[in-house]
């Protein structure tokens, strides 16, 4: 690692103001710490964020469940209130990684990442969630904004992230067998603005399908999705699998997913 | 360059050291503390034999910064003995007894780290199916043993503290993984 300089404030407005241009916030680290363990990045400063209580935690009402952006995937995996109200955000959190990355990661820095192939994005996309900042409140559907970009301002930070309930909603993902990272995940839920499908580690980041979305309004059955299909132009085509492999992938889990959940 | 003081409490004991803000834990806990049974393996934060407990949870030590874990209680292999009313008669935490004698391990590289995300395992989840000990260890690589044999010694280990934990409760025994 490049040297750098560390500061673990312990209220918000000190972490923001510590903020520059060549500076980080450090959430749970598991993808920042081995990035700079080999050099692909430097930054002067690293600001950890573990000290601010109010980034902290899920707060449940009837229609929504807030969660804090520095709330590690293992307590969002055993939430009650997450298991109530979204079991499917519950069981995504729990194959995120592995046990030990889920004890450090955190759903804030997953999402603020925005990789590609993560599952958090699948889920604020699919959900319809809102992305709470220290500025404004950004819809899901305009924070992701291309391959490890958001619509985060530099210095902006995630303070939470509000799902609304949804009254089913199911995740799965074909994983990577090495890092678990999906090569192709989809999320559907029936949301409050009606049914949504989510896909990540397809494409560059993760994107709607209005078509399966339209067949699932009008009959929220596996066979509704029958000949649907997504074409491979732009998706990701790697020693993973081709882009070809990817759609078919797409259809595949996204019938098991509301074979799942209409049940 | 610059140093800062890290304190926190290692396997019951206060410590103080001097260590740089990129110093990872695991390179603090070997070379400033001396304790290398916690081990570097793949430096690319995979294969998991760098596992420690800080503050009750199992975390990859080579992921983590020294300077992170001011403040925090962090237990090694060679402290974990120490955490069990069911010590054996070789001084053995049952997990480490249970790697022995189910022969968990080859070559021992991987062995710490697996130990210690194996005890966080039975910790959350006292009566483990061989598939949830399998899908526990995705995280702990292992090149030698094929993993049957440490999915053993886990299985038995876990049976032998739930039995520990029925003779005996402890606080130390229960799950503090909620709070």
């Amino acid at each position: 690692m490049y040297e750098f300089a560390y500061e673990r404030p312990v209220d918000l407005g000190a972490a923001l103001k510590a903020a520059d241009a060549d500076s980080a916030f450090l959430a749970g680290g598991m993808t920042l710490l081995p990035t700079l363990k080999m050099r692909l990045a430097r930054r002067s400063r690293l600001i950890d964020l573990s000290a601010l209580p109010e980034l902290r935690g899920v707060t449940a009402t009837s229609t929504t469940v807030d969660i804090g952006a520095m709330t590690s995937h293992v307590e969002v995996q055993d939430s009650p209130e997450v298991q109530r109200l979204l079991p499917g955000l519950a069981r995504l959190a729990a194959g995120i990684g592995d046990p030990l990355v889920r004890n450090r990661g955190t759903i804030g820095g997953s999402i603020a990442n925005n990789d590609p192939a993560a599952d958090y994005p699948a889920a604020v996309l699919g959900l319809g969630a809102t992305i709470v900042t220290n500025l404004r409140r950004i819809p899901g559907d305009d924070f992701f904004t291309g391959m490890f970009a958001t619509a985060l301002a530099p210095g902006e930070l995630i303070t939470r992230i509000s799902f609304p309930v949804a009254r089913r909603a199911g995740y799965l993902k074909f994983r990577n067998p090495a890092s678990r990272y999906a090569v192709v995940g989809v999320m559907v839920a029936q949301t409050p603005a009606g049914i949504r499908v989510a896909v990540t580690g397809a494409g560059p980041q993760v994107f709607r399908l209005p078509a399966f979305e339209q067949a699932l309004t009008r009959r929220f059955a596996p066979e509704a999705l029958q000949g649907l299909t997504v074409p491979s132009d732009g998706l990701n085509d790697d020693m993973h699998g081709s882009a070809a492999y990817r759609a078919s992938l797409v259809g595949v889990i996204a019938r098991r997913v509301v074979d799942m959940v209409a049940a | 360059m610059m140093q800062v003081t890290v304190s926190c409490v290692v396997n019951g004991v206060a410590v103080s050291a001097e260590a740089e803000p990129r110093t990872l834990l695991v390179d603090f806990l070997r070379n400033q503390l001396r304790l290398t049974g916690t081990h570097v393996g793949c430096d690319t934060s995979q294969c998991g034999v760098c596992v420690v407990h800080v503050n009750a949870r199992a975390v990859k030590s080579c992921s983590m910064l020294a300077v992170q874990a001011e403040g925090a209680d962090i237990t090694t292999i060679e402290g974990l003995a120490a955490t069990s009313a069911a010590v054996g008669s070789r001084g053995l935490h049952p997990m480490q007894a249970a790697f022995r004698a189910e022969h968990g391990l080859q070559c021992g590289f991987c062995t710490p780290g697996m130990i210690m995300t194996a005890v966080e395992l039975v910790r959350r989840r006292p009566d483990p199916s061989e598939a949830e000990v399998r899908a526990g260890l995705e995280g702990n690589l292992c090149r030698c043993t094929g993993y049957h044999n440490i999915v053993k010694a886990v299985l038995k280990a876990a049976a032998q503290m739930r039995a520990a934990q029925t003779a005996a409760p402890t606080p130390a025994a229960t799950d503090s993984a909620h709070v």
